[in-house]
C-alpha cells in the first residue's frame, strides 16, 4: 500500500470519530431534556452547564474532523 | 489539493487573496489588504451600525434599542452568573469578542455569491484569526490572575480536597488542561466554521454537477435532494454560528472566573 492511499484510509477512520462525537452531543442534549422535563423550574439555571458539556463533546468530534481533513489534504 | 479541471474545489473559498497594497511590507512580511481584511472591516462596519442604531438611550426603547440591549443584557447576566460582581469589569471585552465572532460568522453565511464577482469570506474560518482571539482571552486570564493573586494564582493547579499523595499526578494534569485552553478555544471555532462551509460547498458542487449531467432522470435525482439538504444545512449553520460565538464567550467568562476567584 502506498502512503497516499494509507492516508486516505486513515482520513476515513478519523471521520468515524466525528460520528461518535455526534452520539456524545446527542447524549448531552438528551440527558438535559430528560431532566429538564422532570424539573422544568431548574432547567433555565443549568443552560450554561449544558453548553459547556456540548462544547466539550463537540470539540473532540471537531478534532477528529481536523485530523481527517489533514490526512485528506496530505494524500 | 489542487482541483482537477471541471471539479469544484471546496477549499478554494478559504483562499486569502490580496486586494491591493501587494507591495506593502513590514520587515519583509507582506501586509497587503486581503479579502480577509476586507471582511473584518465589513464585520466591524456591521457591528458599528448595529450598535449605532441601538445606543440612543431612549427612555422608552424602540425595537432596535431592545435588540441591542438584549445582547448586552445577555452578556452582562452571563458574567454575573459565572463570575459575580467582579465580572462587570470584563463585560466590554467579552461583549466585543462575542459580537465580533457572531457578526463574522453570520456575514460569512450571507449569500453574497449571488452577485457576480463577489465572494463572501468567513474571517473566523482561519486558525490565525481565531488563535489571536484565543490568545487575547488567555493573556487577559493570565494578567488578571497574576495581578489579583500574585503567585497564589498557581494554586489553581491544586484541586481542593485532593489527598496529598495524589498531587504529583494531579498538578501536571491540571497544568496541561490549563495550557490547552487557548488551543481548544481557537480550534473549536476554526474547525466548526471550516467544516460547515466545506459541507455547504460540497453539496453545492453536487447541485452543479447534477445540473451539468443534463439528464432527465439523474439531474432531478441528484440536484434537488442536494439543494434541499443545502437549505437545511444553511439553517443549521446559522445555529452553529450563534452557538460558537456563545460558547467562545461562555468559556472566556469561565476562564476569567478562574483568574478572578481562583477555585
Amino acid at each position: 500500500m502506498d502512503a497516499s492511499s494509507a492516508a486516505l484510509i486513515g482520513a476515513g477512520l478519523a471521520a468515524i470519530g466525528a460520528g461518535i462525537a455526534a452520539l456524545g452531543v446527542g447524549n448531552v442534549f438528551g440527558s438535559f431534556l430528560e431532566s429538564a422535563l422532570r424539573n422544568p423550574a431548574a432547567a433555565d439555571g443549568q443552560q450554561g452547564r449544558l453548553f459547556i458539556g456540548f462544547a466539550a463533546a463537540e470539540l473532540l468530534g471537531l478534532l477528529s474532523f481536523l485530523i481527517a481533513i489533514l490526512l485528506y489534504l496530505k494524500a | 489539493m489542487a482541483a482537477e479541471p471541471g471539479k469544484i474545489d471546496p477549499m478554494h473559498q478559504f483562499q486569502v487573496e490580496p486586494l491591493f497594497g501587494q507591495d506593502w511590507t513590514i520587515a519583509g512580511q507582506s501586509i497587503a489588504f486581503t479579502n480577509s481584511s476586507l471582511w473584518m472591516a465589513l464585520t466591524l462596519l456591521a457591528v458599528w451600525l448595529f450598535m449605532l442604531g441601538g445606543m440612543k438611550r431612549a427612555l422608552v426603547p424602540g425595537r432596535w434599542q431592545v435588540a441591542v440591549e438584549g445582547v448586552t443584557g445577555f452578556i452582562t447576566s452571563m458574567m454575573d452568573t459565572n463570575i459575580g460582581p467582579a465580572g462587570r469589569k470584563f463585560v466590554p471585552y467579552v461583549f466585543s469578542i462575542f459580537i465580533f465572532i457572531l457578526f463574522a460568522n453570520m456575514l460569512g453565511l450571507v449569500p453574497f455569491g449571488l452577485i457576480p464577482g463577489v465572494h463572501p469570506f468567513t474571517v473566523t474560518s482561519h486558525l490565525t484569526v481565531t488563535a489571536v482571539l484565543a490568545i487575547v482571552s488567555f493573556a487577559i486570564v493570565l494578567v488578571v490572575g497574576f495581578a489579583r493573586h500574585g503567585f497564589r494564582f498557581f494554586s489553581l493547579f491544586v484541586p481542593h480536597g485532593a489527598p496529598w499523595w495524589m498531587l504529583p499526578i494531579l498538578i501536571p494534569v491540571e497544568f496541561v488542561s490549563f495550557m490547552v485552553r487557548p488551543f481548544s478555544l481557537a480550534l473549536r471555532l476554526f474547525v466548526a466554521m471550516t467544516a460547515g462551509h466545506v459541507l455547504l460547498k460540497v453539496l453545492a458542487g453536487f447541485v452543479i454537477q447534477g445540473v451539468n449531467l443534463e439528464s432527465a432522470v439523474l439531474t432531478p435525482l441528484v440536484a434537488i435532494p442536494s439543494f434541499a439538504l443545502m437549505i437545511g444545512i444553511s439553517g443549521l449553520e446559522l445555529l452553529v454560528a450563534a452557538i460558537q460565538a456563545y460558547v467562545f464567550a461562555l468559556l472566556t467568562s469561565l476562564y476569567l472566573n478562574d483568574a478572578v476567584n481562583l477555585h
